[in-house]
């Protein structure tokens, strides 16, 4: 089991993952179309990548837009989830040996244990007060399915059972296989569902930045738009 | 049967039917056929699979359900947090169960969703600016009003205001005739106060060619003859049409009547063409701006998303008049008293017309009176009268719920005098005086300017 899970699994896993986005990333943009869309993507390419790289880059800033600011306590639990989500997959040292063993190559920088522990620790408290949120707050509870919180599921189970294993808690062994049956069971389905939304979150963000930078104003050269 | 019949999938083509339309007060028969109407479930469908691509429905798949949109929507705030307002579930419950459904909606559903489409939206696309994902609800709500459109199940003024457009290329039943001869009789009133004012008809080559909303013809002639009045003090090369494309609204965009959209874009852009001006001056008007020069183009089918020559809002032609000095305000007649401004989601969120207005306020406004209400600017809340919302006879009620938002907003800034350059946000703001008394006036730009330009000598009354 753990030969498949430590072998081919992350082959097909990861390229799954890479492939699926690169496929939905594509699919996107073949299926915008400037006259249903009302944005003439084409004949003003220079307004449309400043406006949609405002539109990526004030989102990706905590506190700068207004929507941000308005919901301080939401900002900070929301970065604090996505940051950990982000950065332990990508730079935690062991998930680096793996790819160093498997592909020869790996990132410059890796987490040292106490940031990894801390941005881990981060992601599931976070995690826990996002499924809160869910219950608690009527705006959200109306639109919450059951689909939302098997996402929640699915992006929280590799760092709950990653930790479990870093601490050794009970059989190590079987957390270990545990993590990585959830990593890659996460990889698998991240194109095909709104976990999707780790690289379309890019396009659609750079679609109404465009949008904005090309048909609401962004031609304007005395104003530009504040998020 | 769909000629016998009110209420059906037809767009209104002739005049006849459009006055049969006309005729039936309220729409009372037309709403009650609607009750009997069949949803073209395949029709349904199969203009999704056309029309609703990558942007929507990546939309509608990637909406976390997080709520973030709540308390952008003034619907949800006015009505005591309700969460069936939240903008992602009136998306999700309307136009994402059709799509879910493969359109296999039936007329129960419909009328739920014509219901949500307008009047528990304005469109004003606020919330497109509080969604982390990038999710523009108004936008969809908007894509909605069309599906349910060519389903006929469309509000009555609205069905009706697309029928319009497509019959006299103008809102209202106002035909070209009407129009230059309503501006023949303003430039006769008034043309002993102003020494030689006139409307240019059809002059080829001029500076600027002048765009207005028809109901100025029907109901606030004056209107006309303050933007003449203003033109001719600026010593402006202007021109009016004598054929169609004078008008610059769009109900038909309100409608979700895209073909009429065309309709009605096509004559203005026509107008260009035959004109030839150097640019397009459109009146205080929000969504007459957006249908015509932020949406038209597309309509027309205009690659590069412009139209054929340079177009200006009004407030934009305001501000440009001051700055070089061809308005010119006379100090002693600036507001004095506090004031504030209304925001017209069509032109500040749609196409980013913030620092003009202010610009104008600069010259009207004593230093120290102007004040701005929160939010504003692209921020702003609608006025609660959008989207088509204003004429609405079935929904006044929610209407007038609406317009808490900006009374309360209006409130907060003392001021007792509102500028709104926009005839939505006019008419929702005079409404709202009605409604709840607060003590305010309200007013276009062109009676307050009227009242402080210095005017030249040569245009002054010789007695």
């Amino acid at each position: 089991m753990q030969d498949i899970l430590t072998g081919p699994m992350i082959w097909l896993s990861l390229s799954v993952f890479v492939f699926g986005m690169l496929a939905r990333i594509i699919l996107y943009i073949r299926g915008l179309d400037w006259k249903l869309d009302r944005v003439a993507y084409r004949a003003h390419p220079k307004a449309g990548m400043k406006g949609a790289a405002r539109s990526i880059l004030y989102w990706l800033l905590p506190f700068a837009t207004r929507s941000w600011r308005k919901k301080p306590v939401m900002t900070i639990v929301f970065f604090t989830f996505h940051l950990g989500a982000i950065l332990v997959p990508l730079f935690l040292l062991a998930h680096n040996m793996i790819l160093k063993d498997m592909f020869c190559l790996s990132f410059p920088i890796t987490l040292n244990m106490c940031v990894a522990d801390l941005l881990s620790w981060g992601v599931i408290i976070s995690g826990i007060i996002l499924i809160l949120r869910r219950i608690s707050l009527p705006e959200a509870r109306i639109l919450t399915t059951t689909y939302d919180y098997f996402i929640l599921f699915l992006a929280l189970a590799p760092f709950v059972t990653g930790l479990l294993a870093r601490y050794q808690v009970g059989d190590y062994q079987f957390w270990y296989t545990m993590h990585l049956l959830c990593g890659e069971l996460f990889l698998l389905l991240a194109p095909f569902t709104k976990l999707s939304h780790i690289a379309l979150f890019f396009m659609s963000r750079a679609q109404l930045g465009m949008d904005y930078g090309i048909k609401r104003g962004g031609l304007r050269d005395d104003t530009n738009l504040a998020w | 049967m769909s000629e016998e019949t009110l209420c059906n999938r037809q767009p209104i083509q002739t005049e006849e039917s459009l006055k049969r339309l006309l005729k039936d007060s309220g729409g009372s028969q037309y709403y009650k056929e609607m009750k009997s109407l069949d949803v073209d479930q395949e029709l349904l469908w199969s203009t999704i699979q056309k029309t609703c691509k990558s942007r929507i429905r990546t939309w509608l798949e990637i909406c976390a359900n997080c709520g973030m949109c709540a308390d952008s929507c003034l619907f949800y705030l006015i009505n005591d947090r309700d969460p069936t307002q939240v903008p992602a579930y009136k998306v999700k419950t309307t136009l994402g169960e059709i799509i879910k459904r493969k359109g296999k909606v039936d007329n129960e559903f419909m009328h739920m969703a014509m219901k949500t489409a307008w009047a528990k939206c304005t469109c004003c696309n606020r919330c497109g600016m509080y969604c982390p994902n990038g999710i523009d609800m108004g936008v969809m709500i908007s894509y909605l009003r069309g599906l349910l459109y060519s389903q006929g199940f469309v509000p009555w003024e609205m069905k009706i205001g697309a029928g319009m457009h497509r019959v006299y290329k103008a809102q209202m039943d106002v035909t070209n005739e009407d129009f230059v001869e309503t501006c023949e009789w303003m430039a006769e009133e008034y043309e002993e106060d102003y020494v030689g004012l006139h409307f240019p008809v059809d002059k080829k080559n001029a500076d600027i060619f002048y765009t207005i909303n028809a109901r100025e013809v029907k109901h606030y002639p004056e209107d006309l003859a303050e933007a003449a009045i203003l033109f001719h003090i600026a010593g402006e090369d202007w021109t009016i049409t004598s054929g169609s494309g004078w008008e610059q609204t769009s109900l038909a965009m309100f409608a979700g009547d895209w073909g009429g959209c065309k309709v009605q874009v096509d004559s203005v852009f026509d107008a260009m063409e035959r004109l030839k001006p150097k640019r397009m001056v459109g009146t205080e008007c929000g969504h007459a701006h957006r249908g015509t020069v932020v949406e038209g183009p597309y309509w027309a089918e205009r690659e590069d998303g412009l139209p054929p020559v340079k177009c200006m809002h009004y407030v934009e032609w305001v501000a440009e008049a001051l700055r070089e000095g061809k308005l010119v305000i006379d100090p002693d007649k600036r507001i004095k008293e506090l004031v504030t401004l209304q925001d017209s989601c069509n032109y500040v969120r749609n196409h980013g017309l913030k620092k003009i207005t202010r610009e104008i306020m600069s010259y009207m406004v004593e230093p120290g009176y102007f004040i701005d209400m929160s939010p504003n600017e692209e921020h702003n809340y609608c006025c609660g009268g959008g989207g088509g919302f204003n004429g609405i006879g079935l929904y006044r009620k929610e209407r007038n719920q609406a317009l808490i938002t900006k009374r309360d907003q209006i409130l907060k800034t003392g001021a007792k005098l509102v500028i709104a350059p926009c005839h939505n946000c006019w008419d929702a703001i005079r409404d709202l005086e009605e409604e709840y008394k607060i003590g305010i006036r309200w007013s276009f730009l062109k009676p307050l300017l009227i009242k402080m330009v210095k005017i030249p000598e040569h245009m002054q009354p010789k007695d």
